[in-house]
């Protein structure tokens, strides 16, 4: 199974994340995320960061999990390779806990590709059969 | 039958959505556009003029300006104003970049004061004003400045050092929008703000050294003070980091406060909220604000640009008399007043991608201008011409006073890499006489002229419509590129 692939849109980049479940989808979409900005093989793990967010529906908790990977990514001047995800249905909300590695940005060392403005919620969809497929397109 | 069957045309270059083509609109749709790029105009950019014109309270018309082309829920190069009483605010109307926008500075140079300096100039301006994926502006900012920074704006850029009090006079809302509120801007986008400030970003930004090439209204050009032959300087960039986080905050708010509000959308990037509501109320005093972080940027940048110059050409600023001509935002929202068969109705008008083109004796344009209109700013893409217009009349009657931002993107990016080979672009544009500089190789080819629609037919789409006139053509001498 791939992990992700890109499709086209004219202003911006749009890609799907596949995965055996949810926590593996989710996982990839950080990685199909990193490899627009960068290229996530040449991107160590020697900095570690964890969060949690919680959302009311699986589309609303993809946006706010890609969300908080850019908003990670900016402040902490850093770009992640690895992404453990471990995604919880309480209640009527999803609950997610991410753990992501990567390293500070040095650009004689990073490619540097694209940077990404914001996540649209445009053609977002989680869809679950025999593996878990998201969508999500990003502004560039 | 598709959507474009139904649209009319009123007169040359102007086509009408008559207001009965779906039963939800509240207002008819307007098209600017030329025969050539109607043919050629996506399908979901007129729905999405369409989607717009079913919103409350929006007043006349949902408007298509001559770059139209397919945004997230409202199309960019669009127009839209609601009325104040029962009108909606939505940040999909307004975009990521809050106040991406563009800054045109005059000088006394010609061209052969700086052709031996070009290479010089180009890479010192590369270096001293950071630009790309992961830049971070030289300023390191406390909490308490950037809360300053989005209450004040280019206010408090110049109280801060950076450039002169006279600029502000020049600058749309003088570079501070007053009813901007700090508080109201959550912790992460000031976080994602702080280290940006003072950067210009990638994609289509830019930072251009060009010569005015060609005069076509005579007396604006001299109430603007350009001249053929001129060296100016041109800025094209937004709010960064800080502005697309407000909006991303507010769609999600906004997201939950229109199902609250019982508002009928078509697409959930329309996400909106009634004016009188608080998520309204909040949204624009923080996206007032990130308003003001775009203009205290720009304002940040025009300094280290007089800056360079001083430094490689070894005279003042003020003696290169490098003054701001002025300063638009094309991704906007504001309250405006505007005629309406004689009376002063008050309405909140959505800029996305889409810049203000206030006529003749407007208050708002500054009183150097007001005689002859605003100037309009039209950015063009790397390597093509940009152009000065000014605002009219026609505009403040048809468009809620508003015309085109620039060129749209026709080829995907990863279109664009296969399509243009980037050391080829470059020997293009050096055989012109363009010097560019890039963060990448991959900007160049992404942002290669062919990728985008061509900002000639845009600007003359505006004119021939009247909704902004040509006054002057600059073009490139030198490009820098996130």
């Amino acid at each position: 199974m791939k992990k992700f692939e890109y499709f086209d849109v004219t202003a911006d980049i749009g890609f799907y994340a596949f995965g055996n479940n949810l926590n593996e989808a989710f996982e990839n979409a950080g990685l199909a995320m990193f490899n627009i900005i960068s290229n996530t093989d040449n991107i160590g793990q020697d900095k570690l960061l964890t969060f949690e967010i919680t959302s009311e529906d699986e589309v609303s908790l993809l946006y706010d999990y890609l969300e908080e990977l850019l908003f990670y990514h900016e402040i902490e001047f850093a770009l992640f390779s690895d992404f453990d995800v471990k995604i919880n249905k309480t209640g009527e909300n999803y609950n997610l806990t991410a753990t992501i590695k990567g390293e500070d940005i040095d650009w004689d060392k990073h490619e540097r590709n694209c940077e990404i403005k914001a996540i649209t919620f445009h053609q977002m969809v989680v869809k679950k059969s025999d593996i878990v497929c998201l969508k999500a397109i990003v502004d560039l | 039958m598709t959507i474009k069957d139904e649209i009319k045309k009123i007169r040359d270059n102007v086509y009408e959505i008559p207001g009965s083509y779906n039963r939800r609109m509240r207002a008819s749709g307007k098209l600017y556009i030329d025969d050539e790029s109607f043919d050629a105009l996506e399908e979901g950019a007129v729905e999405q003029i369409v989607n717009v014109a079913c919103l409350p309270g929006v007043f006349r018309y949902s408007i298509g300006l001559p770059d139209i082309h397919f945004g997230y829920g409202f199309p960019i190069g669009g127009v839209a104003a609601f009325n104040t009483r029962n009108g909606i605010v939505s940040p999909g109307g307004v975009g990521f970049d809050i106040n991406c926008g563009v800054r045109l500075i005059k000088s006394n140079l010609r061209i052969e004061d700086i052709e031996e300096h070009l290479d010089e100039l180009v890479d010192s301006l590369f270096k001293n004003i950071p630009s790309g994926v992961g830049s971070k502006g030289k300023v390191r900012l406390s909490e308490e400045d950037i809360n300053d920074v989005l209450d004040y704006g280019a206010e408090w850029a110049v109280e801060n050092g950076y450039g002169w009090s006279e600029d502000l006079e020049v600058l749309e809302e003088n570079g501070r929008i007053k009813a901007a509120d700090s508080s109201k801007v959550s912790d992460k986008a000031k976080k994602r703000g702080i280290p940006q400030l003072g950067s210009l970003g990638s994609g289509n930004h830019f930072l251009e050294i060009q010569v005015v090439d060609e005069i076509y209204n005579e007396k604006v050009a001299e109430v603007y003070g350009l001249e053929k032959g001129m060296i100016v300087i041109m800025i094209h960039s937004g709010s960064r980091g800080c502005g697309h986080q407000v909006c991303s905050d507010y769609l999600r708010l906004m997201d939950k406060a229109y199902k609250n509000y019982k508002i009928d959308i078509a697409d959930r990037q329309l996400a909106c909220a009634p004016l009188d509501s608080k998520e309204a109320q909040n949204y624009l005093k923080a996206m007032y604000a990130a308003a003001n972080y775009a203009w205290a940027n720009r304002q940040m940048m025009t300094h280290w640009i007089r800056e360079t110059f001083e430094n490689v050409l070894g005279k003042s600023a003020r003696d290169m008399d490098m003054q701001i001509v002025y300063d638009v935002a094309h991704n906007i929202a504001k309250e405006e007043t505007h005629d309406f068969k004689g009376r002063d109705m008050e309405l909140l008008v959505h800029r996305k991608g889409a810049t203000r083109a206030f006529g003749p004796g407007r208050e708002e344009v500054p009183l150097k201008y007001r005689e002859v209109g605003q100037p309009v700013l039209i950015p063009g893409t790397m390597g093509t011409a940009s152009y000065v217009l000014h605002g009219t009349d026609v505009a403040m009657e048809e468009t809620f006073g508003s015309t085109a931002h620039g060129a749209g993107r026709v080829l995907s990016r990863s279109q664009a890499k296969k399509d243009y080979n980037p050391d080829e672009i470059v020997s293009n544009m050096e055989n012109n006489g363009i010097k560019i500089k890039a963060t990448s190789k991959n900007v160049i080819a992404e942002e290669a002229p062919g990728a985008y629609k061509d900002v000639d037919s845009v600007v003359r789409v505006s004119d021939s419509t009247g909704i902004a006139k040509l006054v002057a053509k600059v073009k490139p001498l030198a490009v820098t590129k996130g």
